[in-house]
């Protein structure tokens, strides 16, 4: 008896010590992060202060290197490419200051800019440019897009010769892939292990996959005498995979702009007192995907019919909650030079529709769906969930077929399933959000999706030999560019291998802290350096 | 001399327990990891444009990065050939490298790790301050009305999905007071939300343990006993109570364990908190078979552990347990 008594209230201690000790793990965890750091970007990152933008976006950081995450550096104005683009799609000067082709169009010269400097202070050279893009080369991303036989460097000059003309080449340059950093951000093996680039901010902590911290880098306006200091002196890039969560973080104040909102989060945003919303037009079309090679689907009738059976304004109004975006052709109106104002419309006409599958021998069973030579007329539809409005059209889209005597079947999976089922064969059709403005010059883009062979987001065992003839002479140098583009665009109204549903624009919660937020069409830039405090 | 050698078979015992659960830990960490690379093996979908999607987003999939993917992760190899070499490397310790990031996956969780493990303790901890205390007051008077409300609010708590429950704590927290973080891992305060989140779900079901106990201690003989030998109430629950009611409450934590690593996985992605579940949604969505085995593995260890603290824990409260 008395060793029980004597014994148990030492056990009853060490029981008490032991919790004691545990709580206080979680609660001081609050200074003591330093998690999640890259071993060579390892720096403690600091509690934010209110004199730090924090940008929420749903994109994680996969890595270092410009193929996998570089466009979240070039929006954050850490890394900077050759050129640069305006809201109109127009090239300007970034590293590079002028360039120029060849007569015979097939040697480009990018003079670089003079006094630009990387972030640990060594000079851009323009050796340490052409690694920079020879790496990229060698890794996915845009410039296979162009036969590049050779680049060189001569005087303060990069030049790149071609095999064949190619005449948006220089649009490749101001993709993210091919940003430029720092000979010491890459290790033995040309791995990227630190990110050093150009731009008007540097990194200061790193925090992978989720966020990073940027400061002003006071050198950037060297090499640029007209350019003001941004205001902003310190930013913040925090990957938060859930919606909810991103509006949440505006609504509560901690987060200063939050990117890829969902309807219901915009309708939550539109009285908040703390932020406003910002929204524009991209070069971005919602499209069904179609295997016209399909024993159901190479008859136009039958493509027309499907593009008559969908109620466009309908899914826009219901499901984005903006009746404008219910697309009228393929090219949306911020593509201005492709967007054809006489192109009739696509409209909805379930009526015509039935007659169409009608006159294509599809006859009506006693199920509503239609029949031909003893065939259902069943489809698959692939889509995904990186955006989230995509599952929904597609199950508007389903409803609106079933209407027309077409059983269609939704497969909600991952973006790759379609690439992949172009090239087994299997797909069938697929609805997924095509973003024309990747590369600012949509030529290097419609190429892939419309040329001869047909590509894994665009057309699918369909070609048009005229259409093929007018890319190709677009992407040399085109003095009809006007009338091939329209033909482009009319080609692909009438034969309908991709079937245009909506145009998407892109809402951004702005706090209200800040002034000057702009929205950058083509999604290369935050635009942190232009923003100032509003008080 | 009979205490000294009482304490030695004690001893022996708590070491050949050890024993049986190390070789517990090594057959979860083969199963687990053989399981994981079969299932995302059967997933549909093509692994190479996965996981050119999980590195280079949906825009940049093509099948050339596809193809390349596949090359370069020698994804082609047999099934049997690619499970051997999983195999192996697992009895070296090595975990292989990440197919997204391209890191070790070793590094890779070392990393996450610390956050859930915080996260995890910090619920657990809280989760026993509130449910168990108010158990034992909701025991003490059954059917009285602390007993009555404390069910209801324990059968709604339970009953909402975490990431619900996580979200209203933040628009009552943060956004309508402004008191703590809604998101992110390095505000001061920003793990307070995510581990209630997870500690009033614990907290829901081991309050009713705790009460039940407290109610079979408290019309037990040896309780009424305590009572009319002349002990206060007080006296009577540190002396003969605490110790009854704790043994139910801390071996049902090693059921409500399950709870807390599922709730962590959705809790983290709310919360957008950097830890192991987050990292584990996000390499199924990756098809990054090394990261689901890595993670799968140290989640499935994480269980084991905690179990083993449970058992160690309740032969150290119960002493008929160590007989």
């Amino acid at each position: 008896m008395t060793d029980k008594y004597l014994a148990a209230p030492t056990r009853r201690h060490l029981l008490l010590t032991a919790l004691a000790g545990v709580l206080p793990v979680g609660f001081a965890s609050g200074d003591a992060l330093a998690h999640g750091d890259h071993p060579d970007n390892a720096h403690a990152i600091a509690p934010v202060s209110t004199d730090t933008l924090t940008v929420v976006g749903p994109w994680e950081l996969t890595g270092l290197d410009p193929s996998r995450a570089g466009y979240i550096f070039t929006r954050m104005a850490v890394a900077e490419t050759l050129l640069d683009i305006d809201d109109a799609g127009q090239l300007r000067p970034a590293l590079a200051v002028r360039w120029v082709v060849s007569a015979d169009k097939l040697q480009w010269r990018f003079t670089l800019r003079s006094n630009s400097r990387y972030h640990d202070g060594s000079p851009v050279t323009p050796g340490s440019v052409l690694n920079a893009l020879k790496r990229a080369q060698a890794r996915p991303g845009v410039l296979t897009l162009a036969d590049i036989r050779n680049m060189s460097t001569d005087g303060n000059d990069i030049v790149v010769t071609l095999g064949k003309r190619f005449a948006p080449l220089p649009y490749l340059f101001t993709h993210s892939t091919t940003q430029v950093l720092a000979p010491a951000s890459f290790d033995a093996n040309s791995n990227v292990k630190t990110i050093i680039g150009t731009g008007p901010y540097r990194i200061t902590a790193i925090s992978l996959p989720q966020q990073f911290d940027v400061e002003r880098f006071d050198d950037y306006a060297a090499s640029r005498p007209s350019l003001k200091l941004p205001t902003i002196r310190r930013a913040r890039y925090l990957s938060v995979s859930r919606t909810e969560t991103r509006t949440l973080l505006v609504q509560s104040g901690q987060a200063d702009m939050a990117f890829s909102l969902d309807p219901p989060s915009i309708r939550r945003l539109q009285n908040s007192p703390q932020a406003q919303l910002i929204s524009a037009m991209l070069p971005r079309t919602t499209y069904l995907k179609l295997n016209a090679g399909h024993r159901f689907l190479n008859d136009v009738r039958v493509r027309q019919a499907i593009s008559l059976g969908i109620e466009r304004s309908g899914i826009a109004k219901a499901l984005l909650r903006d009746p404008e975006l219910g697309a009228t052709q393929l090219f949306p109106p911020a593509m201005r030079q492709w967007h054809q104002d006489s192109l009739p419309p696509l409209r909805t006409d379930p009526l015509l529709a039935r007659q169409l599958l009608h006159q294509a021998g599809w006859i009506a069973g006693t199920d509503g769906i239609r029949y031909r030579l003893g065939q259902r007329f069943e489809l698959k539809l692939l889509t995904f969930v990186d955006r989230p409005e995509l599952p929904l059209i597609a199950a508007a889209i389903q409803e609106e077929m079933r209407q027309i005597g077409i059983a269609v079947r939704v497969v909600v999976g991952n973006s790759s399933d379609i690439p992949a089922g172009h090239r087994s064969g299997s797909l069938e059709m697929g609805l997924t959000a095509r973003n024309f403005g990747n590369l600012p010059e949509p030529v290097a883009t419609l190429l892939q999706d419309f040329g001869a062979d047909g590509a894994d987001w665009g057309a699918m065992n369909w070609s048009d030999p005229q259409l093929v003839a007018a890319l190709a002479r677009l992407s040399e140098e085109d003095r009809h560019a006007v009338q091939d583009r329209a033909l482009v665009a009319t080609t692909l109204q009438r034969e309908l291998p991709v079937i245009p549903i909506v145009w998407y624009r892109q809402t951004t919660a702005v706090s209200k802290r800040l002034r000057g937020a702009t929205i950058d069409p083509y999604e290369r830039s935050y635009r942190i350096s232009q923003l100032e405090w509003a008080r | 001399m009979n205490i000294v050698h009482g304490d030695n078979r004690a001893i022996a015992s708590l070491f050949s327990a050890l024993g049986r659960r190390l070789l517990q830990a090594a057959l979860v960490a083969l199963l687990v990891g053989t399981l994981c690379f079969f299932m995302t093996r059967m997933l549909p979908g093509d692994m190479a444009y996965r996981i050119a999607a999980g590195r280079y987003g949906y825009d940049m999939v093509t099948s050339a990065a596809a193809d390349a993917v596949r090359h370069e992760l020698g994804l082609d190899r047999p099934l049997l050939s690619a499970l051997a070499d999983w195999w192996s490397k697992l009895w070296h310790l090595d975990l292989g490298l990440s197919q997204v990031t391209g890191q070790p996956v070793i590094h890779e969780i070392a990393e996450q790790l610390v956050p859930t493990l915080k996260l995890s303790v910090l619920a657990l901890g809280l989760s026993f301050l509130i449910g168990p205390t108010i158990g034992l007051l909701a025991g003490l008077r059954p059917g009285g009305w602390l007993d009555r409300s404390t069910l209801t609010l324990s059968v709604l708590l339970r009953a909402l999905p975490s990431f619900l429950l996580g979200l209203l704590l933040v628009l009552i927290f943060s956004v309508q007071m402004g008191a703590l973080p809604a998101a992110g891992h390095d505000d001061h305060g920003s793990i307070m939300l995510p581990a209630l989140t997870l500690a009033l779900g614990l907290a829901a079901v081991s309050s009713r343990v705790a009460r039940d106990a407290m109610v079979s201690v408290r019309s037990s003989a040896y309780f009424a006993f305590a009572l009319t030998k002349g002990l206060t109430l007080q006296q009577a629950l540190l002396h003969h109570g605490i110790r009854n009611v704790a043994v139910p409450v801390i071996s049902y934590l090693g059921v409500q364990l399950v709870y807390l690593i599922e709730g962590v996985v959705l809790v983290e992605t709310i919360f957008a908190w950097p830890g192991i579940g987050h990292a584990l949604v996000h390499a199924i969505f990756g098809r990054d078979v090394p990261m689901i085995q890595g993670t799968a593995l140290i989640l499935g260890l994480m269980f084991v552990i905690f179990n083993s603290l449970i058992d160690v824990i309740c032969s150290l409260i119960d002493p008929r347990r160590r007989s």
